[in-house]
C-alpha cells in the first residue's frame, strides 16, 4: 500500500556550527510510512559509520519484511507483525554494528541512537534508543511522544534534579541505551493513534539541546503549511543558536487517513465485532 | 509607563493623578478614586479603565455629562492630549507611551475591546510583565484584517540581534499600525491565501515565502523560495497590503 498521499515527509541533516562532519543519518521512505533518525558516536569517522549501518540496514530490510505481510497483520503470536518485524530487524542491526566495531579497530566503541517512526492503519508504531526523539505537534499541543534513554532523564525521573535544571546540565550527552555497543539491546517500542493534520518530529539532540521546546513548537505552527521550510528553519534556529552538535530533522505530516487495506472477510468480521 | 490625568479648574492645575489602577472612578462622593466636590458633578460621574497602555473613559449616566474635547460622550477610548470635561474641571489625559492607533483606528479595532476589558486584573497584570506588551494591540490586528500575526514567541538567547526591527503598515485598513519584530518568527499575511514569515537572525531579518499561490513582492520585485534579507525601508507587499520594514534605534 503506497502512503505517499497520505504522508509528507521532509528531512534535514546538518554538520552544525562547530564539527567538522555529520555523524547523524536520517532515512524518509514516504510509499511504505518510514521514518528513521539515528545519531551515531564513536571515534573518527565510526559515528557516521554506525548511525549510516543503522539507518540503511534498517530501511532496506523493513521494506523487504512488510512487502511480505503488512505490518498491520496479526501474527501467529497474536502480536502485530510491525512489533515482531522491528524487534528482529532492530536486533540484527545492532548485531551488525557490534560485530562491525569488534571485528574493525578503527570502529571500535561506535554505536548510535535511534528513532523510528512506522506509518499504517493511521497510527504508529514508534521504536527508540537513546536520546533522538519524537515530537508530535497535534493542534496547539507540542509534546515529547520519546522519552530519552540517558543518565538525565533518569535523574529527572529518580526527582534528583528538575527539568529546569536539567537545561544546565554538564551531562546532556551520556546515553544509557544505544544500539550496536553491545551484543544486545533494547528498544522502546510503542503505538500511537495519528490523525489527518498530525505534525511528527523527530530530531537529534543538536535540536533540542540547542532550541528550546517551546520555539520548536512555535515553528512547526506558524510553518507547518510548508515543511521543507519548518526543517530549514529548525536547523538554522540549532545553528544561529551556537550549532554545537550536528543536528538532524524529519517531519511527517499526517495530510489524511491511511487505513489498512483489508479482505471482504476481514472487513466483515471487524463489522460483528 | 503609566498614564496620567491632570486636574485643573480655570487653567489652575490642582492635581495630577496618575492611572495605576485598572478602574479609576471619578464623581462627587468621597469614595471615589478622583474626587470633586463640586455639585455640578454627580455622586458617581464617570469612570475610566485602563487595560496596559490604553484607557477607556465611561460616562456613568451623569447628571450634566461628560465631555471629552467639547463633545458629550458614553464611552470614549483616550487618547493622549484628550481634554475630559466635568462642569467647570477639566482633566487632561496624558499617555507617553507612543501609540500607533489613531481614532479612526479604534473603531474598527473596538470588536476585540469589549473582550479586552472584561480581562481580570490578574491577566492584565501577567500580560504587563510580558515584554511583549504590544501583542495584545496587534491582536486587534490580527483579527480585522488576518494580517501581521505573532507567531513565535522566545528570543533567542545569545543570537540576538543588536538591532531590532518593525512592521509599519502603509496600505488598507490597518494603515499606520506597527509591529515590533522581538520573535524569531513573525509570520504575516492570511493562512490559506498567502503567509510569509519574517525570521529574526543573529545577522538582521529575512522574509521567506511560506504558502500560497503568489508570492510577497518586496520593493517591487517578486520574491522567489529563498528568504530574503530585509534592509532598513524595505516596502513589503503581501495580499495587497503594503508594509514598511525598517530598523528601530
Amino acid at each position: 500500500m503506497d502512503l505517499s498521499q497520505a504522508l509528507q515527509m521532509v528531512s534535514r541533516s546538518d554538520a552544525g556550527m562547530v564539527r567538522s562532519h555529520n555523524e547523524d543519518a536520517v532515512f524518509t521512505h514516504a510509499a511504505m510510512g518510514l521514518v528513521i533518525l539515528a545519531d551515531g558516536m564513536g571515534g573518527y569517522n565510526a559515528g557516521e559509520v554506525a548511525s549510516g549501518m543503522a539507518t540503511t540496514l534498517l530501511g532496506s530490510e523493513l521494506e523487504k519484511a512488510f512487502q511480505k505481510t503488512a505490518p498491520h497483520q496479526i501474527d501467529a503470536a497474536g502480536k502485530l507483525h510491525s512489533h515482531t518485524v522491528l524487534e528482529a530487524e532492530i536486533a540484527r542491526a545492532n548485531t551488525a554494528i557490534y560485530q562491525a566495531a569488534q571485528s574493525q579497530p578503527q570502529y571500535a566503541g561506535m554505536g548510535t541512537t535511534l528513532v523510528m517512526a512506522l506509518f499504517y492503519d493511521n497510527m504508529m508504531t514508534v521504536a527508540h534508543i537513546g536520546d533522538s526523539r519524537l515530537y508530535r505537534l497535534r493542534g496547539e499541543e507540542f509534546q515529547a511522544i520519546t522519552r530519552d534513554h540517558s543518565l538525565l532523564q533518569e535523574q529527572i525521573d529518580s526527582g534528583m534534579i528538575t527539568a529546569e535544571e536539567a537545561r544546565h546540565s554538564q551531562n546532556k550527552n551520556l546515553v544509557t541505551r544505544a544500539l550496536g555497543v553491545d551484543p544486545t539491546v533494547e528498544a522502546e517500542i510503542r503505538d500511537y493513534d495519528t490523525m489527518p493534520g498530525d505534525v511528527y518530529l523527530l530530531c537529534s539532540d543538536g535540536l533540542n539541546d540547542m532550541v528550546e521546546d517551546e520555539e520548536i513548537a512555535l515553528t512547526l505552527q506558524a510553518l507547518s503549511a510548508n515543511l521543507d521550510l519548518a526543517a530549514t528553519q529548525l536547523i538554522q534556529t540549532a545553528n544561529d543558536s551556537g550549532g554545537r552538535d550536528n543536528v538532524s530533522v524529519v517531519l511527517v505530516r499526517i495530510a489524511r487517513e491511511y487505513p489498512a487495506a483489508r479482505s471482504w472477510w476481514a472487513r466483515l468480521l471487524q463489522w460483528f465485532k | 509607563m503609566s498614564a496620567k490625568l491632570i486636574l485643573s479648574m480655570d487653567g489652575l492645575v490642582l492635581k495630577e493623578i496618575p492611572l495605576t489602577k485598572e478602574r479609576t472612578s471619578i464623581g462627587r462622593k468621597p469614595h471615589n478614586d478622583i474626587q470633586i466636590d463640586n455639585l455640578a458633578i454627580s455622586g458617581e460621574h464617570s469612570v475610566i479603565v485602563t487595560i496596559l497602555n490604553d484607557s477607556f473613559l465611561e460616562d456613568l449616566n451623569s447628571t450634566n455629562g461628560t465631555y471629552v474635547n467639547g463633545q458629550p460622550i458614553k464611552k470614549h477610548f483616550l487618547q493622549n492630549n484628550d481634554v475630559v470635561e466635568l462642569g467647570k474641571y477639566k482633566l487632561k489625559y496624558l499617555n507617553e507611551t507612543p501609540t500607533q492607533t489613531t481614532a479612526a483606528d479604534f473603531e474598527k479595532t473596538m470588536v476585540l475591546r469589549p473582550d479586552l476589558m472584561k480581562k481580570t486584573a490578574e491577566q492584565t497584570a501577567a500580560k504587563a510583565v510580558s515584554p511583549s506588551d504590544t501583542q495584545v494591540g496587534m491582536k486587534a490586528l490580527d483579527t480585522q484584517a488576518g494580517m501581521a500575526k505573532p507567531a513565535a514567541a522566545a528570543p533567542a538567547p545569545a543570537a540576538a540581534p543588536p538591532v531590532m526591527g518593525a512592521i509599519q503598515v502603509l496600505t488598507g485598513a490597518n494603515a499606520g499600525k506597527e509591529l515590533d519584530l522581538t520573535k524569531n518568527l513573525t509570520t504575516l499575511g492570511k493562512p490559506g491565501v498567502q503567509v510569509a514569515v519574517i525570521t529574526r537572525r543573529p545577522h538582521g531579518y529575512f522574509i521567506t515565502h511560506v504558502e500560497g499561490a503568489n508570492f510577497p513582492v518586496v520593493n517591487g520585485a517578486t520574491l522567489d523560495a529563498h528568504p530574503r534579507e530585509l534592509k532598513d525601508h524595505d516596502v513589503i507587499e503581501l495580499v495587497g497590503v503594503k508594509m514598511e520594514f525598517f530598523i528601530k534605534a
